[in-house]
């Protein structure tokens, strides 16, 4: 299949679902499809740096953060004050530095805040995607468990940071006033509902690029490094190159899911952005679903995350993680290829007779 | 003595008997990770419980955690006994499927910590012991015996555990399987019974700086996190096999941590030790000590 037959499908098949959410759900239907949607999201993009090329990213939720954080800072400027920038520089544990700073007039940006979400998103999936980057060039010579333990590292330096960034609310958090409908071409829409909406066109982008990325070269380099990174070396494939592209496209990815999420929380604080759940989450799916295509994170994440809310709201949201910690220790052991591998090997299974 | 000095002077003692701590949590892992190349990330989930075990005890019996810490090591190596066995079994046996293996122990680490909340709750916990409350004063100097204790001990344990693996069969047998698999199995040792010793024992050191940890400060089930990366800072900075350079680095790790919060403020001191990781292994991954 053709991508841009792929993506319309894809896109049908979204706006089916949002239209029978619409006709036959409340509002907690919204709620509970945005985060189910949110984590289609982000396990895609973890897959794209974990399940094709095989380096573990055990920070994701640094990069939602700093997509969700980009959005918290650009709704709190506030374009009719001049902007201060400062530099200062510090030697470590002594009172010798200087501070030099200079005020910029930014009053010409005023027409066009706030931003609408899809600019935040774009904003957010930028700055995520230099972070995404920056941390393929700090990691460029670790491997397997470094890698993994380097961007565990990352994700505690960026929350100290923000938590000692005045600016967005610091460990206090930020509180963002969301309007409660819009309209929207005409058409009056609740506000959840809109935020749905994007989260299901952002899910059906990070799908169509996902499965791009599979059937190219760019896929099939990235799976060079996962089965033999020093051989795909020496047969001349650009190693290096292909992981930064691939750390900054998943970082992007998983900025750009972060982005809406002050807006559908309303209150952000970093213990809620940098949770261990988003990590746990965006490497439990794709190892439940299966590693090795598309298919798997979305599988993954349309289980574990409905499981998940399911179990939020009956038993408690303890037990919602727990089941998901439980769900990737019994994948990883007894089905290492994930529920798309059960089904292929169920299926050759029946095709070749033998039960 | 001019109180500038003394400020630093007291956050320099402090940061090394935090450090001396920080060597009984890293030790396991210097094992685990350093020596058999078992990336045990579930570490400190298992210093967490070891902390509870010693917190039930002396909650009902008033028994002292350190001495509980000693008493419950057969159940921790037992515990790493099995982890192990369940590692080996789905994933090592198989080749080098580091990925899944990481997985592993990130959902164990996870699952642990779930628990522990779930039964215990979010509450922070504490301990009573003689020397808890106790401080030991000399001139401009307080040095708080839960800090001192906790420190010389774990040294004390390093030190066995160094003498252990340098000075008797089984611990060079443990050196040695980091080394080569295969000279091991031709000298007629079963290198899967070496490593799984090993583990077991890495875990069991879990137990102890479990104890220490709810000595010197009240423990909640999360508290786990921030030791992943200050251990594993340590760890790589101290050239993951030697346990010197454990100590040492975990010296360091403390005294760098102590400063920053005395002079910059506590919010600061998380960032240092994975701001040390980070560094040390875009810079220098074979550590301090490395080859």
């Amino acid at each position: 299949m053709r991508t841009p037959f792929f993506f319309i499908i894809a896109l049908v098949v979204g706006a089916a679902v949002f239209g029978v959410a619409l006709w036959k759900g409340g509002d907690y239907t919204f709620y509970a499809g945005y985060v189910v949607l949110q984590f289609i999201v982000l396990a895609t993009a973890w897959n794209i740096l974990g399940g094709y090329c095989g380096y573990v990213n055990f920070g994701s939720a640094a990069f939602f953060a700093v997509g969700a954080y980009c959005s918290v800072a650009l709704h709190k400027f506030d374009p009719t004050k001049p902007l201060e920038l400062c530099l200062s520089v510090w030697i470590p544990f002594t009172e010798i530095g200087f501070r030099a700073c200079s005020t910029l007039n930014v009053s010409f940006l005023s027409p066009i805040f706030p931003l609408p979400i899809p600019a935040l998103i774009v904003f957010g999936g930028l700055i995520s995607g230099i972070v995404g980057l920056g941390m393929g060039y700090l990691t460029l010579r670790l491997r397997g468990a470094f890698f993994a333990i380097a961007t565990l590292a990352l994700a505690v330096v960026l929350q100290t940071m923000v938590v000692n960034w005045d600016y967005v609310g610091g460990s206090r958090g930020a509180y963002i006033i969301r309007p409660s409908e819009l309209t929207f071409a005409g058409i009056k829409l609740g506000y959840i509902q809109y935020l749905f909406l994007i989260m299901m066109l952002l899910s059906v982008i990070a799908l169509t690029l996902a499965r791009l990325i599979e059937r190219s070269r760019l896929g099939y380099g990235f799976a060079t490094i996962r089965d033999d990174e020093l051989a795909a070396e020496a047969c001349g494939v650009p190693t290096l190159r292909l992981k930064l592209i691939a750390t900054t496209i998943s970082g992007m990815l998983m900025g750009m899911a972060g982005a809406p999420f002050p807006y559908y929380i309303g209150y952000l604080e970093p213990g809620t952005a940098f949770g261990l759940s988003y990590g746990v989450n965006s490497i439990a799916m794709p190892m439940i679903g299966g590693t090795t295509s598309w298919v798997g994170p979305l599988v993954g994440a349309l289980i574990v995350a409905t499981l998940q809310q399911w179990v939020t709201v009956t038993i408690s949201s303890e037990w919602g993680v727990l089941i998901v910690g439980l769900l990737l220790i019994f994948f990883v052991i007894i089905a290492p290829k994930g529920v798309v591998g059960l089904v292929q090997a169920t299926r050759r299974r029946f095709k070749t007779g033998e039960h | 003595m001019d109180p500038s000095v003394a400020l630093f002077l007291n956050a320099l003692v402090a940061g090394l008997l935090i450090g001396g701590f920080y060597a009984a949590v890293t030790v396991g892992i210097s094992i685990s990770f350093g020596i058999l190349d078992i990336v045990n990330i579930a570490h400190p989930a298992f210093i967490i419980l070891g902390s509870y075990i010693a917190y039930i005890v002396n909650q009902t019996f008033g028994l002292d955690p350190i001495l509980t810490s000693i008493i419950v090591l057969p159940a921790f190596y037992l515990l790493g006994s099995v982890v192990y066995q369940i590692y080996y079994v789905s994933f090592e046996q198989h080749g080098q499927d580091a990925l899944r293996g990481l997985a592993f122990f990130f959902g164990l680490l996870f699952v642990t910590e779930v628990i522990l909340i779930l039964v215990f709750g979010v509450d922070y916990r504490y301990v009573q012991a003689s020397y808890i409350d106790a401080t030991y004063r000399m001139g401009t100097f307080a040095i708080p015996m839960r800090m001192l204790v906790p420190c010389l001990l774990s040294l004390l344990m390093v030190a066995l555990l160094q003498m252990f693996l340098t000075r008797t069969f089984l611990g060079r047998a443990i050196m040695a399987v980091s080394q080569d698999q295969l000279a091991l199995r031709l000298m007629a040792v079963n290198p899967v019974r070496i490593k799984r010793i090993a583990f077991a024992i890495s875990i069991a050191t879990a137990s102890v700086a479990g104890a220490f940890l709810i000595v010197i400060q009240p423990v909640e089930p999360s508290v786990g996190r921030e030791y992943i990366g200050r251990v594993f800072a340590i760890c790589v900075l101290g050239g993951l096999q030697s346990l010197p350079g454990t100590v040492i680095a975990a010296m360091i790790i403390g005294v760098v941590e102590s400063m920053t919060s005395t002079y910059y403020g506590p919010s600061w001191a998380p960032a240092v030790s994975f701001g040390f990781l980070l560094i040390t292994l875009a810079f220098r991954p074979a550590g301090l000590l490395g080859r």
